[in-house]
């Protein structure tokens, strides 16, 4: 019963999720609405759950004075502090505002940065001609990249050789883009599409219950 | 007397037409602009394949609803359409809405299902003059009970899931199922036999998704399996959760495989935690864990946004074997580039098939293998009819 009661309600709620998206009465989108609803309200207690979880785990490393215990009471400060300070209002200029701006934005801000060197790296790798394939990479970044910048069609623009006309860097640029990428990406979207299918028809049957297996 | 009258009749419609050509005649000889001309038709009915409470007028263009000719500043021109509505057409009309010059269409969205409604359409020219329409109506709102629209897709699905449950049988009968190999799923193994050996825990990242999207519940099977294996090596395994339901469910997962491997005293609860809802918090929490604990395998698998290549490349320089999946087809290429395998497009999901074999799982895989062979086919087919302008055969798969 513990088993078969979750698979149960799984296959009800996926079989009518399913059939709800064919039906636009406005009794099946509220059912679907309050669906939803529970959803929040199961999410909520989730959080509940998910941040006594950390303090309780942190709280044990600082306890026990495990490898790299300040960094939990870098954790726990910052959680309590923030609610803490939340109480003395929320509006601009309150402490809690202030600390969110001058504090949280500018680290976020700095990872998202990050970014750009990770991609420098990242690409360097990816685009090293050591294979054919590789190099047949490298030559359509560059003419992708060439064709998205005024420099580009500055360097190439379209031109005739007597009455053939040769297209400029931004024309091969988008017909990269559009044409051999799009389709790549559209059979990937396809794919993506039947297995998404097939793994929620697994989970929805019960043939894939990794929570319940044991 | 009947005589007399069948006579009156005759002269009557010989005088009509001169009667009309008159009109018209004087109509013309009026200065331009001293009347505005009504729509000429209009219709009303109940919105298609709509939850009902909604009802839509259409008419066609008054003849003066047009650019006013090169010269003739003063000719009138249609400024606006009313949209009048009413209960009967005896009732009092109420405006509900206007439309600007060159719409056809108007949706009323303020109306009770059921109720009859009657419409009118009043023309409003550049002088301010009125002309009223015809009435249309009466028209009720309904909702309905199923999207005509969605036919085509309702019929895949069924004709899908119908391929999928006839393969299942034929695994479970026994019928030997060929599945290519897939070498970020084959270095499944390898990577957990290789933390074995360095004493290194597994890190399982299941990216920024919710427990409802599908790449979850790819990762959900994918860790199953791979918490099933690291209790048979005895290796440990951490999972930083971006969402607290995913968290919970994972955490069931972990314990539900190592009950299974036969270890359950091996599972710890702190294992599988909560980091943050904020994705960048997140990504410093993980690529802190990263650096410090140094794991010998990290697995990606899930959704992922930005944060995918500053994941991947964090964990490379740690030295870390990578295997990523996800259906987020911007960041493949990050993957790709950073990671040492990567799961693309549907391998995301045939990781619990192709690492257990189980025949169930295996006939799923299978049933995707045909779906994809009937979606090409109707590719070849829809260029074919493009090409040759089949137009039926396109708009029958059209979706609105």
């Amino acid at each position: 019963m513990k088993r078969e009661l979750p698979r149960m309600i799984t296959l009800v709620t996926g079989v009518f999720l399913a059939l709800q998206y064919y039906v636009p009465h406005r009794s099946s989108a509220h059912m679907y609405e309050t669906l939803m609803d529970w959803l929040i309200v199961v999410g909520i207690f989730a959080i509940l759950l998910g941040i006594a979880g950390l303090v309780r785990q942190h709280l044990t490393k600082i306890q026990s004075r495990r490898e790299n215990w300040p960094y939990s009471v870098a954790l726990l400060t910052g959680l309590f502090g923030m609610v803490i300070l939340g109480f003395w209002g929320q509006g601009l200029g309150s402490p809690f505002v202030t600390a969110y701006f001058t504090l949280l934005n500018p680290v976020q801000a700095t990872m998202f940065a990050m970014l750009a060197f990770y991609i420098a790296s990242a690409a360097y790798r990816a685009f090293r001609a050591r294979t054919l394939l590789a190099t047949i990479l490298l030559l359509s970044a560059v003419l992708v990249m060439l064709g998205r910048v005024p420099l580009g069609e500055l360097v190439w623009p379209p031109f005739s050789l007597g009455s053939l006309e040769i297209p400029g860097i931004a024309q091969i640029s988008d017909w990269l883009i559009n044409v051999p990428n799009l389709a790549a990406k559209r059979a990937i979207y396809v794919g993506l599409g039947l297995g998404g299918s097939a793994t929620a028809l697994k989970v929805v049957l019960g043939i894939e219950a990794p929570h319940l297996r044991g | 007397m009947a005589r007399s009258d069948s006579r009156h009749e005759r002269r009557v419609r010989r005088a009509y037409p001169a009667a009309l050509t008159l009109t018209a005649c004087l109509l013309t000889a009026l200065p331009a602009g001293a009347l505005i001309a009504p729509v000429p038709h209009v219709e009303a009915y109940d919105r298609p394949n709509d939850p009902g409470e909604t009802i839509v007028v259409a008419w066609e263009l008054s003849p003066d609803d047009r650019t006013p000719p090169p010269g003739d500043a003063d000719a009138v021109t249609v400024l606006s359409y009313r949209v009048l509505r009413a209960e009967s057409p005896t009732d009092t009309l109420t405006e509900v809405g206007s439309a600007l010059p060159g719409k056809t269409l108007y949706r009323d969205s303020e109306v009770r299902d059921n109720v009859a409604y009657y419409y009118q359409i009043q023309t409003v020219g550049t002088d301010s003059s009125l002309a009223s329409s015809a009435w249309a109506g009466p028209v009720r709102s309904s909702g309905q009970w199923f999207d005509t629209n969605k036919a085509v897709l309702l019929a895949f699905m069924l004709l899908f899931c119908g391929a999928v449950l006839v393969l299942i049988h034929q695994a479970r009968a026994g019928r030997e199922l060929f599945i290519r190999p897939i070498p970020g799923l084959s270095a499944v193994d390898e990577a957990i036999g290789r933390a074995t050996e360095m004493g290194r825990p597994i890190l399982f990242v299941p990216g920024l998704g919710t427990s409802g999207d599908v790449a979850t519940l790819a990762a959900y099977t994918m860790l199953g399996r791979v918490a099933h294996r690291t209790a048979e090596y005895q290796t440990g395994v951490r999972v930083p959760c971006y969402d607290p339901m995913v968290m919970t469910i994972a955490q069931d997962v972990v314990k539900s495989s190592y009950l299974d491997a036969g270890y359950p005293d091996m599972y710890r609860e702190e294992d599988v935690f909560f980091v943050t809802q904020d994705q960048f918090s997140y990504v410093a929490a993980v690529n802190g864990l990263m650096i410090r604990e140094r794991p010998a395998t990290n697995f990606y698998i899930g959704k992922f946004y930005a944060e995918s290549l500053i994941l991947a490349e964090t964990g490379n320089f740690a030295g870390s074997i990578q295997i990523a999946g996800t259906d987020e087809i911007v960041q493949i290429p990050f993957f790709v580039a950073a990671c040492d395998y990567t799961l693309i497009g549907e391998e995301l999901y045939a990781a619990s098939a192709y690492l257990s074999r189980e025949p169930p799982l295996l006939g799923t895989l299978k049933g995707q293998d045909w779906g994809k062979a009937a979606v090409m086919i109707l590719i070849i087919l829809g260029t074919v009819a493009a090409t040759l302008g089949w137009r039926g055969f396109i708009d029958f798969f059209a979706t609105q």
